[in-house]
């Protein structure tokens, strides 16, 4: 058997867990999810929908919301318990931290953003390094398995199979464990309410934006196109736009099904964080600039020019 | 306060990597190194503390003998000392450079009150060493910070998510990994470097173990070149990108 975490919000799911269920159904094992928190009970149709046959609910006081060692802990005790070939998770930054707590807790080894998994003895993946330009082969030497999945990797799809049994349990929770929560959160919602990583559509600039109001043009396109605005690292760095639209190895990987990269040269860290949307196009003065070769169509040119012609030409073609 | 902030030297690779023949390693004979980018505003926020607060600022890696280079220079921003795990020069898997830095931290006189990683390494992305730490050490950890503030024995820390900001609290002594966006680095400053050259880096040695996480080989991931369709120059490639968005579904 093996058990996947689902990482999820207040019982809103990271579509991440999603791929990481479809990935895992492919290692030939039955699979069975986890969730953290009461609230995870909401998901067994959605977990049963792609593949798992039972949903472990992690129920504790002390788990109000997202509480990381207290989730190692707790897939600890599923371990002890059911002895699982794999514990699996979506390599984003909370899959990597909760497993890395329950790897910490039984003292084994983990191997993170893996692209291929083998299980064996020893177990054989390949993951990414170097925000994803170079794959590692490697051998796991543990009877578990504790490995985040390259999540992007994957395409999410439906086993069209039936709700997943819930099973509820208590973690047998050390004090500690429940120190490090989230105690409160801010909305930093855009306009449009749309996270980065929600959004079909992305409008990135970068440098070629030259500052905080070229960007008023890139949000009535995003707008218009139903998206949000994200942007590069140099562009957060310079205090231009907030740290939460960065995408990047940095700051937030994304892959909607149109990305707009416009004044964007094409950092190896940026890359990481966009090359899987589906259609990339890029805007950009320079033929030579990197980014070119992840991009499916591009304009050469200023996309101070480019960007408010093509607003106006969608609005046309809208009528 | 007592602060230690953990570094790691990795080469500063440009656009285009190349590896050894081996095909286990990148290959550096033409690379500059550095350190991880979220580690520069690791000691960044040290040297902020320190001047706030008082008291010390201690850096500690585990590498080469080489990386008292990197060492060096991030004495020049501040800091006050630095202890250097020298390794053989190969790779260690997570475990054993926990393990590692655990001992040195433990045969410190100085408590720290508060250790600072940066989220990630820029070349092995393992997303761990910090959390076996905390366990040894038996400490709380806040991972990925982007606001950091200390006060009355308490970190307290802003994590930024798809959804927004998440507010976290550690009583010290506690552990943190930050992000890049934390603070802006400063430029170590001409005094800086002269000081830094008269500073303590403590050797020490340390045995490698057996990896669990055993690397086997690297290679370049597949580097697809899509082909981009050059749809035109300028604002005359407008409507030919309004089809397209029109194919795929996008108007």
């Amino acid at each position: 058997m093996i058990l996947v975490l689902i990482d999820h919000d207040q019982s809103e799911i990271d579509p991440l867990s999603l791929r990481a269920l479809t990935a895992a159904r492919k290692l030939g094992h039955e699979i069975e999810a986890v969730a953290i928190g009461s609230d995870g009970a909401q998901l067994a149709a959605i977990v049963g929908e792609y593949g798992a046959t039972k949903l472990h609910v992690a129920a504790h006081d002390a788990i109000t919301d997202y509480t990381p060692m207290a989730s190692g802990r707790a897939l600890k005790d599923l371990v002890d318990k059911f002895k699982p070939v794999a514990v699996l998770a979506a390599g984003s930054p909370r899959g990597n931290e909760q497993l890395a707590h329950l790897a910490a807790f039984l003292d084994i080894p983990m191997a993170a953003e893996c692209s291929e998994i083998t299980l064996g003895s020893p177990h054989h993946v390949l993951r990414a390094r170097w925000a994803g330009n170079l794959i590692e082969s490697a051998h796991v030497h543990s009877e578990l398995l504790v490995a985040t999945l390259l999540s992007f990797s994957v395409e999410a799809e439906s086993a069209n199979s039936g709700v997943a049994i819930v099973l509820t349990f208590e973690p047998a929770l050390e004090p500690a464990d429940s120190i490090v929560k989230v105690l409160s959160r801010d909305s930093g919602q855009s306009k449009a309410g749309l996270t980065l990583s929600d959004a079909k559509v992305i409008v990135s600039g970068g440098r070629g934006v030259g500052g905080p109001d070229g960007f008023g043009n890139l949000e009535e396109l995003a707008d218009l196109l139903g998206g949000t605005v994200g942007c590069s690292r140099v562009v957060t760095s310079s205090g231009w736009r907030p740290h939460a639209e960065q995408v990047g190895q940095t700051g937030t990987k994304v892959a909607p099904d149109l990305y707009i990269a416009a004044g964007i040269s094409g950092a190896m860290q940026h890359i990481a964080g966009m090359k899987n949307s589906k259609t990339i196009v890029v805007i950009n003065t320079d033929p030579e600039a990197p980014i070119l070769r992840y991009a499916d169509y591009a304009i050469i040119g200023d996309l101070h020019q480019v960007i408010p012609a093509l607003t106006s030409a969608i609005r046309q073609a809208k009528g | 306060m007592d602060i230690l902030v953990c570094l790691k030297r990795v080469p500063l690779a440009g656009g285009t990597l190349i590896l050894t023949p081996d095909s286990r390693d990148i290959e550096t004979k033409h690379l500059g190194f550095g350190i991880s980018p979220h580690e520069e505003n690791a000691v960044e926020a040290g040297v902020q503390l320190v001047e706030q607060m008082g008291g010390t600022l201690t850096l500690l890696t585990l590498g080469p003998s080489d990386a008292e280079e990197q060492l060096r220079s991030q004495l020049a921003i501040g800091a006050t000392r630095a202890v250097l795990i020298e390794t053989d020069g190969q790779e260690w898997d997570p475990q054993g450079t926990a393990a590692a830095l655990v001992d040195a931290i433990n045969s410190e006189e100085t408590k720290f009150d508060l250790i600072i990683f940066g989220a990630e390494s820029a070349d092995s992305a393992g997303y761990q060493i910090h959390i076996r730490v905390a366990h040894a050490l038996n400490r709380p950890i806040v991972t990925n910070v982007k606001a950091m503030k200390v006060e009355n024995g308490v970190v307290s820390c802003e994590r930024v998510v798809a959804t927004g900001r998440e507010h976290y609290e550690a009583p010290m002594p506690a552990i943190v990994t930050v992000r890049d966006g934390l603070n802006i680095p400063r430029y170590p400053s001409v005094p800086g470097r002269m000081q830094a050259r008269k500073k303590i880096v403590d050797m020490k040695k340390a045995e490698p173990r057996v990896p669990k996480l055993e690397k086997v080989t690297l290679a370049l991931a597949p580097s697809k070149d899509k082909g981009a369709e050059i749809l035109g120059k300028g604002v005359d490639a407008v409507p030919a990108l309004v089809e397209v968005l029109k194919q795929i579904g996008a108007l």
